[in-house]
């Protein structure tokens, strides 16, 4: 989660508790739910059905540090108990380490809204499941930097990895990798044949670690280019979830001149970049949010050389949605830039109603 | 190995003259109170003290007995001077700091008297080098009048259960709060940093804590940057005495040993923190 953001989202629910994070632009979003069987003890505080689900965000590296060295916490710590507490505005880790030392930490947070990205897996047409290790494997023919991966099928229903050129004029250039899998290294393919789609790889390497870790298999559900892309593990006591935008299609443009260069926010007057300019998360507050709006277009912006760094990007309307204190069941979405659509798509994304009260948390 | 090549000149007295048939011996107790650039060095018929000030709040002092050496001997009742203890270190370990089983720099040591550098011969497998360093007037050092009298509380650890919490503080905390009590939670260290707080809870029954003396209920706070040097200490060490007095003056000793199983004391003395502020639990 730390490798997507700098803030780690808490949700403790009836279903077991929940860590999330986002990107600062909004185009990659991880959670990780794990379910009251995977703990010892799983007591939730008492809620009424008027009483909000607790949530809070801690600073990443906060939390971080309190589990610092994992081989020395192996051997050294028994236990681990994590207590929430609201009034005391502190959420409490505390280490049973061994020889009957005892080590509190007592992190500061802060309340926010929920965080969750809208998706449906159901209406993905493609899906790819493999175990983690042929999708490492594959992986690490790419260099470390290497930001964009497009992953693609092809005759014969092998599936490919190609590494993500941005500019047409370089990719004489620049060194390509191409690598195919054929169907049996997967455990399951069902895809759309001819189907391509391009996300950063950076993100996508932090869950495939944790995958080869804990020795699951990958899910990948994936539709056209433009629509996220999820990433899945699932167990008896873990539900992993990473969605990442992709890039949209660019058939109706014409190629344009490189602007990836210097700027994190893309000229106005290109084309080319105003498809690429990322879409925020739609937020609801209300339950089983993938049945109702279908999912935004979820666009990569403009990729950039291999030291992109999301974070850096000035989207400052963006952190609209997850300002605290914003009224718990508002339920509102909020999609930037309404004007850019790419021509010729197919509905999503149509509602693009920005709530302008909102922007009241702009800073 | 004995120290063979130029002996000193027959019919001078030195003030100090000392062998060690291993200079690690020495300069890895140094290290574990090198945390200023200068040290004031006492040598008398027990041994040689290395004394390292920051501050005047905190005081490190390495006793290397006269037993350790092959050969120590002092003219008058007490030598004293001040040194730069990084040149000092660097000459020690002039051959180099990993430790090869079966080789160990020899070392003689020379100084006249005031006035007059500190003299040192070196030798590793037949090669010499000779370093002369400067001396110069010694400082004025704190006392911090500290005797087993007047301890409130002491406890006595194992070294290794407390290396990982030193070398893991907080450090965007300004202080070290230490809490000894002879109820819950007994001896604490609590940190209180921009992430939060942190606490570290030995109880009285660990099987870590070999002595636990404590009378009165203390809670302390130290500067962190002032004891952070003393981790070096602690991860030589085997077990370490915590004490601390009505002040709240703290004392670490720790008992160290040396490859030839030889035993040495290194001690830190640290004054509270003045600047007290409500702790948060």
């Amino acid at each position: 989660l730390s490798r997507i953001g700098d803030e780690l989202y808490l949700e403790p629910t009836e279903s077991g508790l929940s860590l999330r994070a986002v990107n600062s632009s909004r185009s990659a979003f991880a959670s990780f739910l794990f379910a009251p069987l995977f703990f010892q003890l799983y007591e939730l505080g008492s809620t009424g059905p008027d009483t909000e689900v607790f949530r809070c965000k801690v600073h990443m590296k906060s939390f971080l540090g309190v589990f610092r060295s994992l081989p020395s916490l192996e051997k050294s710590v028994g236990k681990c108990l994590i207590l929430l507490k609201p009034r005391a505005s502190r959420l409490v880790l505390q280490l049973h380490c061994k020889h009957g030392v005892t080590k509190t930490h007592n992190l500061a947070f802060q309340e926010c809204e929920r965080l969750q990205a809208v998706f449906d897996t159901q209406r993905c047409a493609s899906r790819l499941c493999a175990p983690a290790r042929v999708l490492a494997e594959a992986v690490v023919h790419f260099p470390p930097t290497l930001a964009e991966v497009t992953l693609g099928t092809g005759p014969g229903g092998k599936i490919s990895l190609r590494n993500y050129v941005e500019d047409e004029a370089e990719q004489s250039k620049t060194m390509v990798t191409e690598l195919w899998l054929a169907e049996d290294e997967f455990q399951s393919v069902a895809v759309a044949p001819g189907s391509h789609i391009t996300f950063c790889l950076k993100e996508f390497r932090g869950l495939l670690s944790f995958a080869e870790a804990s020795n699951l298999p990958l899910t990948i559900h994936f539709d056209e280019p433009g629509r996220p892309v999820v990433f899945t593990l699932d167990d008896t006591v873990l539900e992993v979830h990473l969605v990442l935008a992709t890039l949209s299609d660019l058939e109706s443009n014409s190629q344009s001149p490189s602007t990836n260069g210097v700027s994190h926010l893309p000229a106005p007057s290109d084309d080319f970049a105003d498809d690429l300019e990322s879409y925020m998360v739609a937020m609801e507050t209300s339950e089983g949010g993938s049945g109702g709006p279908p999912s935004p277009t979820f666009p990569l912006r403009t990729p950039r050389p291999a030291e992109s760094d999301p974070e850096e990007e000035e989207e400052e309307e963006e952190e609209e949605g997850a300002v605290p204190g914003t009224p718990p069941h508002k339920k509102f979405r909020s999609l930037f830039f309404g004007s850019v659509m790419t021509p010729g798509r197919p509905g999503p994304a149509t509602t693009q109603e920005v709530l302008a009260e909102d922007s009241d948390g702009e800073c | 190995m004995p120290f063979s090549a130029q002996p000193p000149a027959s019919g001078e007295r030195y003030a100090l003259s000392a062998s060690l048939d291993n200079a690690r011996h020495l300069s890895s107790l140094l290290r574990a109170v090198h945390f200023q650039d200068h040290a004031t060095c006492l040598a008398t018929a027990s041994g040689l003290r290395v004394t390292v000030e920051d501050a005047k709040c905190i005081q490190a002092n390495a006793f290397i007995q006269a037993e350790i050496f092959q050969e120590f001997s002092v003219q008058e009742e007490s030598v004293m001077f001040r040194i730069s203890l990084s040149v000092l270190l660097d000459c020690l370990t002039i051959f180099g700091t990993s430790s090869v089983p079966g080789t160990s720099t020899a070392l003689r040591m020379c100084y006249r008297g005031y006035g007059y550098p500190l003299m040192l011969f070196l030798e590793e497998g037949g090669v010499v080098t000779v370093c002369k360093i400067n001396t110069q007037e010694p400082d004025e050092l704190l006392d911090f009048d500290f005797c087993s009298t007047k301890v409130v509380n002491k406890i006595i650890l194992q070294s290794e259960g407390l290396r990982e919490a030193f070398a893991e503080l907080d450090m965007t905390s300004e202080v070290l709060q230490i809490t000894m009590s002879p109820d819950k939670p007994y001896f604490r260290l609590s940190t209180f940093g921009n992430a939060g707080s942190a606490h570290l809870d030995y109880p009285r029954d660990s099987d870590l804590m070999e002595a636990f003396h404590c009378n009165q209920t203390q809670t302390n706070r130290y500067k962190i940057s002032l004891l952070k040097p003393s981790t070096k200490a602690l991860a030589l060490s085997c077990k370490v005495s915590i004490r601390t007095d009505a002040q709240g003056f703290l004392s670490l000793q720790y008992m160290i040993r040396n490859e030839d199983g030889q035993i040495c004391f290194v001690e830190y003395y640290c004054c509270p923190d003045e600047n007290i502020t409500e702790a948060e639990l």
